[in-house]
């Protein structure tokens, strides 16, 4: 069956090439039903392929290799368009089909209408799913990639979907804003993958005479003391690529304001799937990041703060798919941690919980933000578990999820980040548990500003309505795996209570691509100790929510009177986006308009006219340049001469 | 062989480069094609001066001479029907007015 | 007297083109003028399209047969039936550029073709020139083809001024190139370049022989700073003539310019450091001065100034990995680089000033007006970009790899450095087209013809393939390389 993985690619890539050509005239009914059969065909592969993965025999160490074809062969060097199909990678394909097919059924649904409310023509309706085909595929090449330069071309190509489909409303200013913003951050991070892939070939690749995974982390048995103290520069940018693309910082400002894209988009690309891209590149090249323990810290400190700073962000949003999205980059950040103190499969486990809450936020999300024709500020809702119970409950159990509530799928692979970082670092743990406390009070903030208590707007509440069947009842199965998604992650000392064994099913499961790595473990006194720890958090959180909002408590009023001076350092969201704009935009800016002066003719020929009489006949000439005339052009030719003649004379 | 080949070099060096120098300081498109057509001449001197005193045994360098006259000529007729053609449309040859395409 | 045994099969697809040039100019006369000119110029075209198949297929037929000669003039190897390839892969596409374009300026279309055909004869000499006569012949017969070619449209002033400039300078640039003839004749008293190889005495004319030669073949390659006239000329020439001569000229050169370094008679230290300089100045030239232009041709042109820098980097890299990394950047160069010209094509206006007309604002909103053709133009231009997995990327990726493997590392990372930058213009481009709506800028000549669609479609098949089958075709390629330089 693992020979035929490539369907797996070839579904999502048919339907999108069928969309783009036919689209237009086969109407928007066709059109969804050829892309989420796309998606779904593929998540039947993804099943068949973590099934059939079980029966490789032992020798195989839970991989497949599978070459589809050879792709660049020169002298002793060779890449292949291959799949490396190992529990990681499965696990990733699981997500992304599975999560991406019941954001397709949504997205059916919801793309009927566009951002202003209007009926959206059939052509646009078929490019949507052209683009959301095209990111799946991406998707899939980047995390069942063989090699550096595939995944490389996977990681380039969600790029190109996300900025595509944040744009989507490009008549928006802000919409085509916000997709050069993600366009241009994303850049920078994308330039330190290019640069990490070609060190890497020079480090390891050339001799080696691949760039795939397996061949270079074999190569790293041999390598010298040397080679393995460059690693530290290579994980760097390794880093620097998944902090662009994972919205980290430096490189989190773009996330944000991603937010203008559709919201099935926020939902799959920048929720659940691509924004993980960089946990996900970091764990499948651990064997680098383990002989680089500098940049592990770094990692992990980077992850810690980014949680910190982003939820705490997240306090004070009022856009509620703003909310969503620091909430993100902090969860993401919870993600890096993990990897970061080595806790692969925590990680992984995070980012498959995630996926799931995260997605029936945002979809949930949706369907308020269709119910209020676009409104998206919690100040102007209230109420609305009146008129969207439904959404309500989905929402609740997206937000109780993410607050790490007790026994729901967030609260297991939380708690095991905070565990592992525990052993590692106190203070990174306090960071984590700090962040947990806060993620809890905004997640309920949201549930009670929106859903509960009086309406706030009396126009919008009379307007909003319970969405359709279409939009609604996908989100039933995100919601079951909310609620149920921890249990393949239940620790080992839980589990034990109930005598189960092995009761880690995930970390099982992923036991053979982090087989290398050892992880310390506490008596279980102490592991119980911090899951109850972290059950009094989280429940301390949603009180305080609870207590500011719903019962509008005085103390909660002090408090909140106490923080004022932070609130406004919050809003403002740490300047962050106001820093960068002053350090880097504005003296690039300035120092475009100065050359643009500067090239400028009359600035040159000013310069000129002060220069002697024998200058101005050569800095004419060089004023003039391209000036359109031909004696300046065999001007140019002499000068050629004059300097290949030296040249050669020089070295020859 | 009272004349060492060097004067020779040195006369076709000095021609091509006046043929040069007329290429860059005239403005007369017809000047700089005689400024070309002097530099070409220049070369085919070097040929025939090589052709005698490195090898004489085998026509080459003047076998090339021919051709460089042959295709000079050629050249010479392109050169000077759009020489004609520019000067219907825009009533100019000097090549400081054709600066229509720059940047 | 006795005459020289000559083997014509050496020179089949060149005798081939220049019949089927003959044909042309007579088609004129037949059938008379009462045909409408359209269809009187498509069934010439028609006539010139089978000549360029038929040539393709006899060189076809040649690829891996021994390598045969004509008194040490002109070779038929592996290396020069490729390099007919290209060069008539090039002229096919730019002729079924030409098919509707031309009916739109002039009736004299036997002229046209004739010439063009006659353009192409002269490129594929050049290629196979293993003599410096036979070489500057060739090159004179390309380029006289081609200076009457750029100034065709003889209605309109940027056409005329394109074709005097490339005149005159290409005329004074082959001075010096025959002058550095003449100067390696007189240090080896012959024009074979296997002799010159033999007798180079390393000193004086040798350097200042190919120093000079360099200078006709920066010319010719719109090197820095030879270059001048590229941009004007690109512009102001007809879109097809100009698809077609970014890409012939080019490979002809190139292909010309490894056979004479290889007999150059001065080391490979020597050479290959000037070439690393050059290519590093026409790269960054070309892309810098590519990033401010508003007219589409002009920044095509700078950006094939850009390339072929990118190509110099192959050259530098010496004899096997380079050549064979340089022929497939020139395939890949001919699907890409005339398939946007031929996108471009269809952005021009008729009767517009060439400094006004097809500018980059004319591209805005194409995507919502004809998707199709906004998707195959990103390709394209993706492609230019060097955006895996297109047949731009690989051909880059060999060029840097070979740079690498000969030791040449800066210069690979200049290259890299020098591909990002020029990534902002083209994606410029993309953006303009997906992300903005149509205004009264925008323009699009329609419907879309047969023969310019049918150009479309095999140049952006022919760069999907080329990055698909990437690693099959660069071995074929290679193996004529190592056939060449272990010759």
């Amino acid at each position: 069956m693992l020979n035929y993985s490539w369907l797996i690619l070839l579904f999502p890539a048919v339907g999108a090439l069928f969309n783009a050509f036919w689209g237009r005239r086969l109407g928007p009914r066709l059109v969804k039903l050829v892309a989420n059969a796309a998606v779904l065909a593929s998540f039947v592969v993804a099943v068949l392929m973590a099934i059939s993965l079980q029966a490789l025999p032992a020798s195989a160490h839970g991989q497949f290799e599978l070459t589809l074809w050879p792709w660049i062969h020169s002298g002793d060097f060779r890449v292949d368009l291959a799949m490396l199909i190992d529990p990681l990678s499965v696990v990733m394909a699981l997500v992304i089909t599975g999560v991406g097919f019941v954001i397709h059924l949504y997205a059916a649904e919801y793309m009927k209408l566009d951002d202003e409310h209007q009926p959206l023509d059939d052509r646009r309706y078929a490019r949507f799913f052209v683009y959301l085909n095209f990111f799946i595929l991406m998707m899939l090449t980047l995390v069942l990639a063989n090699n550096f330069l595939q995944m490389y071309v996977g990681w380039e190509g969600v790029g190109l979907a996300s900025y595509l489909l944040i744009g989507f409303w490009f008549h928006k200013p802000s919409a085509a804003d916000a997709g050069k913003k993600a366009f241009i951050v994303n850049r920078v991070g994308d330039f330190g993958l290019a640069l990490a892939i070609m060190w890497l070939f020079f480090l390891l690749g050339r001799d080696a005479g691949s760039l795939a995974f397996n061949d270079i982390f074999h190569a790293l048995d041999g390598a010298t003391l040397a080679v393995k103290s460059a690693l530290g520069g290579v994980t760097l940018l390794l880093l620097l690529a998944a902090t662009g693309k994972s919205a980290q910082i430096p490189l989190f400002v773009w996330l944000p304001d991603a937010m203008e894209g559709p919201t099935p988009v926020s939902a799959l690309i920048h929720a659940a799937t691509m924004v993980t891209a960089g946990v996900y590149m970091i764990a499948r090249t651990h064997p680098l990041f383990e002989l680089a323990p500098g940049t592990m810290t770094i990692v992990a400190w980077i992850g810690a703060i980014t949680a910190l700073m982003a939820a705490s962000i997240a306090m004070v949003q009022t856009d509620l798919k703003r909310i969503l999205a620091y909430s993100t980059i902090s969860q993401l950040g919870y993600m890096f941690l993990a990897v970061g103190v080595g806790a692969y499969a925590a990680g992984i486990f995070h980012l498959t919980t995630h996926a799931l809450y995260k997605a029936l936020l945002f979809l949930a999300a949706g369907s308020v933000m269709h119910a209020l024709h676009g409104e998206l500020n919690i100040d102007l809702m209230g109420g609305l578990k009146a008129k969207m119970p439904r959404t309500y409950w989905q929402f609740l159990i997206g937000a109780a999820a993410l607050a790490g509530f007790p026994l729901l799928a967030g609260f297991w692979s939380k708690d095991e980040i905070l565990y592992f970082t525990f052993q590692q670092n106190k203070a990174l743990y306090a960071i984590g548990l700090g962040t947990a406390f806060l993620t809890a009070f905004y997640s309920f903030r949201a549930v009670f500003r929106a859903f509960a208590g009086k309406p706030r707007d009396q126009h919008l509440y009379e307007h909003a309505h319970e969405q359709s069947q279409g939009m609604v009842a996908p989100l039933w199965v995100l919601a079951f795996g909310a609620v149920f998604a921890g249990l393949i992650g239940i620790p080992a000392a839980v589990g034990g209570l109930f005598g189960l064994e092995e009761s880690h099913m995930l970390e099982q499961w992923l036991h053979p691509v982090f087989a290398d790595v050892s992880l310390p473990s506490l008596p279980v006194v102490w592991e119980l100790s911090l899951l109850a720890g972290s059950s009094l958090v989280a429940l301390l959180g949603i009180y305080l929510a609870y207590a500011r909002y719903v019962q509008q408590a005085g103390w909660t009023l002090f408090l909140q009177r106490l923080f004022t001076p932070l609130q406004s350092l919050l809003e403002h969201k740490y300047y962050v986006d106001e820093l960068y704009t002053a350090v880097i935009v504005n003296p690039l800016r300035t120092l475009a308009t100065f050359f643009y002066r500067f090239s400028d003719q009359t600035l040159i020929e000013g310069i000129v006219n002060g220069l002697g009489r024998v200058t101005m006949v050569v800095g004419g000439g060089v004023a003039r340049l391209q000036s359109g005339m031909v004696g300046l052009y065999a001007l140019s030719v002499l000068v050629g001469v004059v300097g290949l003649l030296a040249l050669m004379f020089l070295v020859g | 062989m009272a004349i060492p080949l060097s004067w020779y070099l040195i006369v076709a060096a000095a021609l091509f480069c006046i043929g040069f120098y007329g290429v860059l300081a005239r403005r007369n498109a017809v000047a700089i094609l005689m400024g070309v057509e002097l530099m070409l001449n220049a070369v085919n001197i070097n040929f025939l001066a090589f052709w005698r005193y490195v090898r004489p045994e085998e026509p080459l360098g003047q076998v090339f001479a021919i051709f460089v006259l042959a295709v000079a000529a050629a050249e010479a007729a392109v050169g000077l029907a759009l020489i004609i053609s520019i000067y219907r449309t825009r009533k100019t040859i000097n090549i400081d007015n054709i600066d229509l395409l720059r940047g | 007297m006795n005459l020289p045994h000559i083997d014509f099969s050496v020179i089949t697809p060149e005798l081939i083109v220049i019949a089927t040039a003959l044909v042309v100019m007579l088609a004129e006369f037949v059938g008379a003028h009462a045909t409408p000119s359209p269809t009187r110029s498509h069934r010439i075209a028609l006539i010139a399209l089978l000549g360029l198949v038929l040539a393709a297929l006899a060189a076809v037929a040649g690829l891996g047969r021994a390598a045969t000669d004509i008194q040490g003039m002109l070779v038929a190897d592996d290396l020069g039936r490729y390099l007919e390839l290209v060069v008539l892969l090039a002229a096919a596409l730019g002729l079924l550029l030409a098919w509707d374009y031309l009916p739109q300026f002039t009736k004299m279309h036997s002229e046209y073709y004739a010439l063009y055909l006659l353009a192409v004869v002269g490129m594929m000499f050049m290629g196979k020139s293993t003599e410096l006569i036979t070489l500057f012949v060739s090159l004179e017969i390309l380029s006289v083809a081609l200076y009457v070619l750029t100034g065709f449209h003889r209605g309109q002033l940027a056409a005329g001024e394109a074709a005097l400039k490339y005149f005159l300078l290409g005329a004074f640039s082959s001075a010096f190139f025959i002058y550095g003839a003449a100067l390696l004749y007189g240090d080896t008293g012959s024009t074979h370049l296997v002799d010159i190889a033999a007798r180079a005495s390393g000193g004086f004319l040798t350097l200042a022989g190919l120093a000079l030669l360099l200078v006709g073949f920066g010319f010719k390659l719109a090197v820095v700073p030879f270059h001048m006239w590229t941009p004007d000329v690109y512009q102001g020439a007809p879109t097809p003539v100009t698809a077609f001569m970014s890409v012939g000229t080019k490979a002809a050169a190139f292909v010309a310019l490894f056979r004479v370094l290889q007999a150059a008679g001065v080391s490979y230290a020597t050479w290959s450091l000037v070439l690393a300089l050059l290519a590093t100045l026409t790269m960054t030239w070309g892309n810098l001065a590519a990033l401010r232009q508003s007219s589409l041709k002009r920044m095509l042109a700078y950006s094939s100034i850009a390339h072929a820098g990118y190509m110099l980097i192959g050259v530098t890299a010496g004899m096997q990995l380079g050549l064979s990394a340089v022929l497939f950047y020139l395939f890949a160069y001919a699907f890409m680089n005339i398939g946007a010209f031929a996108v471009v094509s269809l952005l021009e206006r008729p009767g517009y000033h060439a400094t006004q007309d097809a500018t980059i604002d004319a591209a805005r909103g194409l995507f919502a007006r004809k998707p199709l053709l906004a998707v195959v133009m990103a390709i394209f231009l993706l492609s230019l970009a060097g955006v895996p997995p297109l047949a731009g990327f690989f051909g880059k990726l060999y060029l840097f790899n070979a740079a690498v493997q000969s030791g040449w590392i800066w210069l690979a990372i200049v290259g890299m450095i020098n591909s990002v930058v020029s990534a902002y213009y083209y994606l410029r481009v993309t953006v303009l087209m997906f992300m903005t709506e149509a205004d009264e800028t925008s323009f699009l000549r329609s419907p879309l013809s047969n023969a310019t669609g049918l150009a479309i479609a095999v140049a952006m098949v022919g760069t999907l393939l080329l990055g698909i089958f990437a690693g099959p075709w660069l071995q074929q390629l290679g193996q004529a390389a190592l056939a060449f330089a272990g010759s």
